[in-house]
């Protein structure tokens, strides 16, 4: 079973088409990034898969649960790391992670326990009563992967989270999902415009002006050179 | 042996216990919020006082000389306008919750809240639940202030309130949610003033009483009779001084429960991202 599953995905924002028949699949267990330009339909995509959209056309599964049918379902797998920040600055560690696993209904007991798993993963136990405010921008980003990760979901989407980081923290967080990919058995969907987050042997999907223009092995789809490669793919038109 | 683990796997249904848990998260979320920003607390107390110390000192004799239900002797203008400033408060606190529910969800809180594998009504009736609690708190530090400066209904009227000034609070907060999903030009908060908050309070018997209304004019009179908002006002005033006024109460539990179904039912994330991209 795959850990997503797009069939024909569209949507259309009142003047323009964002995403045109779109369909693909993350393999469980995968490290799968995908790859656009600025404008290319990714942020509708996510908008779409954590149902701040409602599908227009085709259907959406989640480890088999459909989006349409089975929604909560499908939520209760998904662990998500918005583009932008959605931290209480004001609010401590904890008390941003004990918010969201208050939302997904997780009894208190497990919850004590998951944070301090999840904050000893991420090397944040020290920081866990400081307020979110003190922390630089990569600790923030290790906070929402904790809290991506507390309900213990099978597949994580990250929504440019590198993006607004230094070039250290980009490649530390890169490697850290990398990791938490190869030890948990975690699927992963890594969307980015930046080609060197991409490693050769990623599932790469490559998404232009709302379109799916390929999908495969980085190594296979980019030969030597992923970044001609993903330039041909995504060429503008001239004026 | 039985895991905490195994007890919350993806598959497992969610109880009740989860639909108690993430409630008692989303309140305290709001209490942790409100103890952070003791500042916004604050200058939502000016406004009340303002109408209290300044305004209802200028109109003091503007009552006349009737004594008029629920109260059993000649009162102050101050004593008057009392609960309708409470009820002001929760006005701009349920407007200004719903509006941003629905103008800042993109940008992070709202869809934290949404990726909740929870029922939508349930986390939306929550979040409305919650900000209601908050501004409790802040009528009640006002009634605090008003009592030192003479405005005391009896203590147990201040307890007999506390449902009341509750579905207020509910009441004005669906309202709230309901504008918002559903016209355009209240996007900023000066619409909602101009075009909600002066109106419903202006046209209500928060100032001055209905028969003093008709004295000036029999449809301003209706109008204000009319307002949602007069009753809201009316029944917190009945109950600050241990009344139950029936007729307000039916409307505010009527009212409350039709505004709530309807935005909920027109909770919509995407419009405002659709609106946007027109």
């Amino acid at each position: 079973m795959s850990a997503l599953e797009l069939h024909g995905v569209g949507f259309r924002y009142a003047t323009r088409s964002a995403l045109e028949d779109v369909s693909f699949n993350v393999p469980p267990g995968h490290f799968t990034a995908l790859l656009g330009p600025n404008g290319a339909g990714k942020s509708t995509l996510i908008a779409l898969l954590t149902r701040l959209y409602d599908l227009q056309q085709g259907d959406v599964s989640v480890y088999g649960c459909s989006l349409r049918q089975q929604p909560r379902l499908a939520l209760r797998q998904l662990g998500v790391v918005f583009q932008q920040s959605t931290l209480d600055l004001d609010l401590s560690v904890e008390q941003n992670l004990r918010y969201h696993a208050a939302l997904h209904g997780m009894p208190r007991k497990l919850t004590a326990a998951r944070i301090d798993e999840e904050l000893a993963r991420q090397s944040l136990t020290e920081r866990r009563r400081d307020k979110v405010r003190l922390l630089n921008g990569g600790h923030r980003r290790r906070v929402e992967i904790a809290r991506a990760l507390l309900h213990k979901p099978r597949l994580l989407l990250l929504d440019e989270a590198s993006v607004g980081l230094d070039p250290a923290s980009r490649l530390a967080l890169n490697r850290h999902v990398r990791q938490l990919c190869r030890d948990e058995g975690l699927s992963v969907l890594w969307t980015t415009h930046l080609l060197d987050e991409v490693q050769a042997d990623d599932d790469l999907l490559i998404l232009d002006r709302g379109r799916l223009v390929a999908q495969g092995r980085a190594a296979d789809l980019g030969g030597d050179d992923l970044a001609a490669a993903f330039e041909r793919l995504t060429r503008r038109e001239a004026a | 042996m039985s895991t905490p683990e195994s007890a919350f796997g993806a598959a497992s249904r969610l109880g009740p216990g989860a639909y108690w848990e993430c409630l008692r998260g989303i309140v305290v979320r709001e209490w942790l919020r409100f103890v952070q920003q003791r500042s916004r607390f604050l200058s939502a107390l000016v406004r009340p006082l303002l109408w209290l110390l300044v305004f209802a000192a200028g109109f003091r004799a503007a009552l006349g000389i009737a004594i008029i239900e629920p109260y059993d002797t000649y009162i102050t203008y101050e004593t008057y306008i009392v609960p309708g400033l409470a009820c002001m408060i929760l006005l701009f606190n349920g407007m200004q919750g719903s509006l941003s529910m629905v103008y800042d969800r993109e940008m992070g809180s709202m869809r934290v809240l949404l990726t909740s594998p929870l029922p939508r009504g349930f986390l939306l009736c929550g979040k409305l639940l919650a900000t209601a609690l908050i501004s409790l708190l802040q009528v009640y530090a006002f009634l605090a202030i008003a009592w030192f400066y003479g405005v005391q209904p009896p203590v147990a009227g201040l307890l007999a309130a506390l449902p009341a000034l509750l579905l207020v609070a509910l009441l004005l907060s669906a309202l709230g949610l309901l504008l918002s999903n559903g016209i355009r030009q209240l996007e900023n908060f000066a619409g909602v003033m101009n075009f909600v908050i002066f109106p419903l309070f202006f046209l209500s018997s928060a100032l001055y009483p209905l028969w003093k209304m008709r004295e000036a004019s029999e449809w301003l009179y209706w109008i204000c009779a009319l307002n949602p908002f007069s009753h809201a006002v009316e029944l917190v005033r009945f109950a600050l001084y241990e009344r139950l006024n029936g007729l307000a109460l039916a409307v505010c539990l009527g009212l409350t429960l039709v505004f709530a179904v309807l935005a909920v039912l027109s909770f919509n994330p995407q419009h405002a991202a659709l609106r946007r991209a027109a």
